[in-house]
């Protein structure tokens, strides 16, 4: 089959031939391209500046996740989840570990729930400080990049004493987590709590109402409210269009329904609404986190099925029976019932979702990974059709994606 | 709209086609007998039941079964915030369906997924080629026979793969002379 490129080269060869003034181009921008955001490639068919017919062509980042996960136990698959959305992995790590408990039917203890929405809002917030400052970038501010990437690493600093690493955390466990929260770690966060703030503020005073930004992403890469059911976008995107839909509030888990926190919501759905969007759940997560911090529990951060947690060590070393419990978890892995269930998560970048098919034992028999990143792409043959090419590193920036959780 | 409610509009509609197994963690799925009439029951789901968001569609092999492959619809109803499984098992020897496409633009790129990794065809789908691999890839990964190492192949475009070294990995083993049959799916008879 021929490459895209060519394909799109013949359709505008002979619209040429056809039309005696056309001068149909064809443009190929990426794989590897600096508004792309790692490894998405473009083919867009032009008329002077203005996009004919655009085709994105994915799957340059694809490690085959999904065939790996068959050949794993279900804790073995942690580290890969990290990977999905590199951005916000401790958020994955919990949709994840979610996921698997719904199958299950285990529910955390107070405490672990609340570590867990601690992970998640924290990854929200390093993943919109990234998206909101590569946008901004995208636009020609780069000062703004420099202001959330120094929040990001206060942030990164955090993660790395809660987990001990600062990208690749593969912090959870099927049933709880590595470790409880480490000494200085509350009070370090409420430190960056109180400064974030500010500089949200400053922020927002540098892009809302700057006039080169406004000019660059109002009314570009409109979404209309049926576009986004159609094409299942999710996430920021899908609030920006103007539809108040958070899976933390109309499915709580993690006890989110204890929390007091608004569900930003846009009204036209452009560029500009989901970059809003984005720095107003920013505002949010820090009242979320402000609330668990005020509200953390004290207790076991586990699961307490002896033959579904690993042990106490010093148990391990001692007890003939969490010797055996160790060595079956270790060996062969959770043993799982027999049956399907789908997880739907609310990721930073959308609805990260996993529909796992188990046939019993520790390894699932299937795992789709439902990532919002592939579906919010799907709609850019619809999104840039119509549009300048200089809209396209807008519109690009704004739907805020990462190819890691796209590609699998 | 509730199990029994749902049940029996779907009764009346498509008399003896639909199946519903027993609640499993409080989702509820729906089986259709006949996958060829799938698009049928989620159009009527989508317009009639109102839901209106197709979250994911999945595709499954159950290799050694017949029907061999699964086709897994997640979908979603924002009024009554409900979550909907409907599945339908495909032959191998017809692994064609209708597609989704003009119920769902959304399907469009999941049924292009489930094309590449499983081999399914879906009848009608605008632009149906690989996605994630690339074009004239030769296999389909996803399939149970298809090694975790992989199979070396060879295109025309100077791409190649080659099967990938297993020893010391992660993956669950046992011990035996080949690199696939290492692979816990093994444990079971091929």
């Amino acid at each position: 089959m021929p490459d895209l490129a060519e394909r799109f080269a013949r359709h505008a060869e002979a619209y040429n031939a056809s039309c005696p003034e056309a001068e149909r181009l064809v443009l190929n921008v990426g794989p590897s391209h600096p508004t792309t955001h790692g490894v998405l490639r473009l083919v867009l068919e032009l008329d002077g500046e203005t996009i004919v017919r655009a085709e994105p062509d994915i799957g340059y980042l694809h490690r085959g996740d999904e065939k790996i996960a068959e050949n794993m136990t279900y804790n073995q698959f942690v580290p890969y989840t990290d990977r999905l959305d590199y951005i916000a992995p401790l958020a994955n790590n919990v949709a994840y570990a979610l996921a698997v408990e719904k199958l299950l039917g285990w529910e955390l203890p107070p405490r672990g729930q609340a570590i867990r929405v601690i992970c998640c809002e924290m990854a929200r917030i390093s993943s919109h400080l990234l998206g909101v400052g590569c946008f901004g970038m995208d636009c020609g501010a780069m000062t703004v990049f420099l202001y959330t990437f120094t929040e990001r690493e206060t942030l990164y600093n955090l993660i790395e004493m809660l987990t001990g690493a600062r990208f690749t955390t593969a912090y959870t466990r099927i049933g709880g987590m590595t470790r409880d929260l480490p000494d200085g770690f509350v009070p370090g966060l409420r430190k960056f709590l109180d400064a974030l703030p500010a500089r949200i503020d400053e922020v927002d005073r540098l892009l809302s109402r700057n006039r080169i930004f406004v000019d660059r992403t109002k009314d570009v890469g409109v979404i209309s409210k049926d576009d986004a059911v159609a094409f299942g976008l999710s996430g920021p995107n899908f609030r920006a269009c103007g539809i108040e839909f958070d899976l933390r509030r109309r499915h709580p888990y993690l006890g989110y329904e204890k929390y007091d926190f608004e569900i930003p919501v846009g009204s036209v759905g452009d560029c500009y609404d989901r970059y809003y969007c984005r720095l107003q759940e920013i505002r949010e997560s820090v009242k979320i986190l402000t609330q668990v911090l005020d509200s953390l529990p004290d207790g076991p951060i586990c699961v307490q099925d002896r033959k579904g947690v690993l042990p106490p060590k010093d148990r391990v070393l001692t007890s003939m029976e969490e010797l055996i419990h160790q060595f079956m978890l270790v060996t062969a892995g959770i043993d799982a019932p027999p049956g399907e269930i789908y997880f739907g998560h609310e990721n930073p970048k959308g609805e990260l979702g996993f529909y796992i098919c188990s046939k019993g034992g520790g390894v699932p028999y299937r795992l789709k990974i439902r990532s919002p990143s592939f579906v919010n792409l799907s709609i850019l043959p619809k999104l840039l059709s119509g549009h300048m090419i200089a809209d396209v590193a807008a519109i690009l920036g704004s739907l805020d994606f990462v190819m890691g959780e796209s590609d699998r | 709209m509730n199990r029994q409610n749902l049940k029996a509009r779907l009764d009346a509609e498509f008399p003896g086609l639909v199946e519903m197994p027993p609640e499993f963690r409080g989702e509820t799925t729906l089986v259709v007998g006949n996958a060829g009439r799938l698009p049928e029951v989620l159009r009527f789901l989508e317009r009639e039941c109102a839901f209106d968001y197709l979250i994911d569609i999945s595709g499954v092999d159950h290799m050694n079964e017949t029907p061999r492959f699964e086709l897994v619809y997640e979908l979603y109803s924002y009024g009554a915030s409900q979550h909907l499984r409907a599945k339908a098992r495909v032959p191998e020897e017809s692994a064609e369906v209708p597609s989704a496409c003009d119920i769902w633009p959304t399907a469009n790129w999941h049924e292009r997924e489930i094309f590449d990794m499983m081999g399914i065809r879906f009848a009608g789908h605008p632009d149906l080629r690989r996605i994630l691999m690339w074009d004239g890839y030769p296999h389909h990964p996803l399939r149970k026979d298809f090694p975790l190492e992989g199979l070396p192949c060879e295109t025309p475009d100077g791409h190649f793969t080659q099967a990938a070294p297993m020893d010391g990995g992660p993956f669950v083993t046992r011990p035996a002379e080949l690199a696939h049959q290492r692979e816990p799916r093994s444990k079971s008879p091929l």
